[in-house]
């Protein structure tokens, strides 16, 4: 079978080295813990607590609604203080609804959690279900419901598992040390994953720039049936599209899932979380999270009950050498700036950066001199800079027709432009631009369906009414008729 | 509030004034071998294209109310003069050195809208201008072996650079080699009899014994600055390539079918400015395609044109021209080859859905 390259892409610097030596560390609990409710993709968990009521560790706070959503348990156990607006980690700053925590360092265990003792037995159905109200979402940073995932794909019927233990962007060590210090538990729980989408075979691909975690998950895989792979460092490796293509040689077709082509992508740290719902009763209440950046005093990684502001996990675990340049919550590519450090982790938090002014990019943006660099960089084969040039002329529709839709937004074009152009700012910008249009054309034709049918309903009782009168008259004819007629 | 900054954050070392600080550092050594070969006028000349052209650039721009220092700064305007000064007869006059600038920075490449908008290469288009609109003395070539005799001094170097044709001192112009075929093929001369006569051997053009331009007569140190710019991964390897089997090619070809009637591919690699254009100036991003079967189409054409207008035009040397007649084609190349879309089919379709169940 050939194997196939992965086109373009880009080196960026590691600077894996600040924190991929340090082990894991349990964080203690910060004095408030603020959840909220939207920390996954769809629609945001209704709460189910009222302020002031006792809650247990590992008890649901606020359970999923709708098709695509995730509930939220209690990291710890404590009492609810409110339900309020709080400080998203989200580059508006815009507050969302989230519950406060305040704990009461009792860390009393909800006691209906109790873990499965043969979980390879259950039906794989049941297996989603439980993955599903365990809260668990893509720890990768995209926080797509698992159990939403993991049933299309039963369902769909997929061949190939693919663990991603790719960890391409930046500083982020997380899933390393995970998989140097828990390879068991990945393993496990990919083992579980396997079984709820009854997938053929499991893969497992790794970077090569990380060796050890690349020789305990090996060690942990040997006689599982699981395949260890070590892919090539480069940016975006850790992309759904570029790993499937590089493990498996599918290319997955434009506008189809994964699932559709067989195959099945999760996260290593993800399928850790899946090994703990279902062996240790243990539902999604704390992640890993890499602390780094050069304006830290210490990095490291550090598991983190969800909820911790992210002030209280700096000032705990490092303080700062310097006045950060720049806030970031996920890796320095496709990670997001923060408003401040009131915010805190969430199911998506990979990594919280402080970079200093040398680490990000402070130029103005220059003309663009058609070098193509972007070309060569795009793993997804587009033209970035048309697309941005069509853009800037408010073109969206032409952007649209270079290939928009296809952008995974991963950054590769904005890293390596000579000119500093902000690429990925102008298509999300595009992106979000031809979305609200279409919203609008949606509500345009409604509008438009509303008043056809009104003015049908309008000709319709006009002619009931026409016809009703009618009818009177012939009645009311009639009448004078045999009124006359005996006579 | 501030304006939330999107990714990516980190950000490559790549920078245009980096990138041009490359180019200008890969064209050094062959211009110091040409102020050796060629005197102090040479030196003159290409200081005089430096000069002007940043005044033109500083001019244009506050013209445009564009930022002055920056755009200096960038190092483009810098590169433009460079190649032009590099494309110009060593000795030629000031005034051609500052008209050509204003030609290439005023005309070709500002009026078009500036750094990264101009459809033609600045130093070419110039080029082909001077050419045409003063025929004289863009083809008074001076000949390295009589300089190398008695090489001018300060003083008459700044007289030939000033004074024009009139204070050239006798027996130091030469016809380029380009020019001696072309007429002597005219006269029906074999092209073998014409290049011993000449005492023509392929190892002069690599080291630049020839007349010729400023910058092109060195061969071998132009193929050496354009190694270094492929080893930085300033330019890319498709549009030199292709410029050169577009020239080498045909010429092989026709030259093995008539050999006394049409030169060889090697003698035409050497000649003329085909290296020069090859890495230096068919490879300026501005005015190439963006893709790399892209690029080396147009390296392509560019080779074949040349060696087309080289072999049957009117004038002796082509890679100006046909550079200018390949920057216009851009658009059209780069409309039709596009990189294909990861998951969908050259056409654009998203491709058929495979089940996965391989092997």
């Amino acid at each position: 079978m050939f194997s196939p390259r992965l086109r373009g892409g880009v080196h960026p610097p590691g600077h894996k080295e600040l924190s991929n030596a340090s082990p894991i560390r349990r964080f203690p609990l910060a004095e408030r813990l603020y959840l909220p409710l939207q920390q996954h993709l769809g629609a945001p968990a209704t709460p189910i607590v009222k302020v002031g009521e006792r809650v247990r560790k590992g008890q649901l706070v606020a359970s999923s609604q709708g098709t695509v959503s995730a509930p939220v348990h209690a990291p710890t156990s404590g009492v609810v203080r409110a339900l309020a607006e709080h400080t998203a980690p989200h580059p508006s700053g815009l507050p969302v609804l989230a519950i406060t925590l305040e704990p009461d360092g009792r860390e009393e265990w909800d006691p209906s959690l109790a873990p499965v003792s043969d979980p390879l037995a259950l039906p794989p159905e049941e297996l989603c279900l439980r993955v599903g109200s365990a809260g668990i979402v893509g720890l990768g940073g995209a926080t797509f419901p698992a159990a939403v995932k993991l049933g299309s794909s039963l369902k769909r019927g997929v061949d190939t598992l693919i663990l991603n233990g790719g960890e391409c962007e930046p500083y982020l060590t997380c899933d390393d040390r995970l998989m140097q210090e828990e390879p068991e538990s990945i393993i496990r729980g990919a083992l579980l994953m396997q079984h709820a989408v009854q997938a053929r075979r499991v893969i497992v691909g790794i970077e090569d720039n990380k060796p050890h975690a690349l020789a305990a998950i090996r060690k942990a895989a040997e006689g599982q049936g699981v395949e260890v792979r070590s892919v090539p460092s480069r940016y975006p490796m850790g992309s759904q599209k570029q790993l499937v293509q590089l493990l498996t040689g599918i290319e997955l077709p434009a506008m189809s899932r994964a699932a559709d082509s067989g195959v099945l992508m999760h996260n290593v740290a993800t399928a850790r979380a899946v090994y703990q719902a279902l062996c240790q009763g243990r539902p999604l209440i704390s992640r890993v999270v890499t602390l780094s950046g050069q304006a830290l005093t210490h990095q490291g990684n550090w598991e983190v009950p969800l909820g911790t502001p992210a002030s209280y996990l700096i000032n705990y675990a490092s303080g700062f050498d310097c006045a950060p340049a720049r806030l970031i919550m996920g890796g320095p590519m496709m990670g997001i700036q923060l408003p401040d450090l009131n915010v805190p982790v969430i199911k998506g938090t990979s990594g919280i950066l402080a970079l200093t002014r040398k680490e990000i990019n402070t130029d103005e943006p220059g003309p663009c001199v058609r070098c193509a660099g972007c070309v060569r960089a795009c793993p997804m084969g587009l033209q970035p800079l048309e697309m941005a040039a069509n853009i800037r002329n408010g073109d969206f529709e032409k952007a649209r027709s270079l290939g928009l839709d296809d952008c995974v937004g991963c950054g590769a074009c904005s890293y390596i432009c000579p000119a500093s152009l902000p690429l990925v700012h102008l298509f999300n910008y595009a992106k979000g631009e031809l979305a609200s249009r279409q919203r609008e054309a949606r509500k345009m034709e409604k509008t438009r369906a509303l008043a056809q049918r009104r003015e049908e309903r309008l000709v319709r009782q006009a002619r009931e009414r026409e016809e009703l009168m009618a009818a009177r008259r012939a009645a009311a004819a009639r009448k004078a008729a045999g009124e006359e007629g005996p006579s | 509030m501030n304006q939330p900054i999107h990714g990516p954050h980190a950000h490559s070392s790549a920078q245009l004034g980096a990138l041009m600080l490359q180019v200008m550092l890969a064209l050094a050594p062959a211009t110091l071998y040409s102020f050796w070969l060629y005197g102090w006028p040479a030196f003159n000349l290409w200081l005089l294209c430096l000069v002007s052209a940043l005044f033109w650039e500083a001019l244009f721009l506050a013209l445009f109310h564009k930022p002055v220092g920056a755009h200096l700064k960038d190092g483009s305007a810098t590169v433009t003069a460079w190649i032009m000064a590099l494309c110009l007869p060593p000795w030629a006059p000031w005034w051609l050195a500052v008209v050509g600038t204003f030609l290439a920075i005023a005309i070709i490449k500002q009026i078009f809208g500036g750094l990264g908008q101009n459809v033609f290469n600045p130093a070419m288009a110039a080029r082909v201008m001077l050419l045409i609109a003063f025929p004289v003395e863009m083809t008074t070539w001076i000949a390295p072996e009589a300089v190398a005799i008695s090489p001018p001094d300060i003083t008459s170097g700044l007289a030939i650079t000033f004074q024009g044709l009139s204070a050239l001192p006798d027996g130091y112009s030469g016809a380029t080699l380009l020019d001696a075929v072309k007429n002597q093929s005219a006269q029906g001369d074999p092209v073998s009899a014409t290049l011993s006569h000449l005492d023509y051997r392929p190892t002069d053009a690599i080291i630049g014994l020839r007349g010729g331009s400023l910058g092109e007569s060195t061969s071998a140190l132009l193929l050496l600055g354009g190694l270094y710019l492929l080893w930085r991964r300033v330019i890319t390897w498709q549009a030199p390539l292709g410029l050169l089997l577009g020239a080498a090619v045909p010429a092989a070809g026709l030259s093995l079918a008539a050999p006394e009637s049409y030169p060889g591919g090697v003698f035409h690699l050497l000649a003329g400015g085909l290296m020069l254009a090859a890495f230096f100036i068919v490879t300026d991003p501005v005015t190439a395609p963006i893709t790399a079967r892209g690029r080396f189409v147009f390296g392509l054409g560019c080779g074949l044109l040349t060696w087309l207008i080289r072999t049957f035009g009117n004038y002796p040397e082509g890679v100006a021209f046909a550079v200018m007649l390949m920057n216009s084609t851009v658009p059209l190349i780069d409309r039709y080859i596009k990189p294909r879309i990861y998951g969908r089919t050259r056409k654009g379709d998203p491709l058929p859905i495979t089940e996965g169940r391989t092997s």
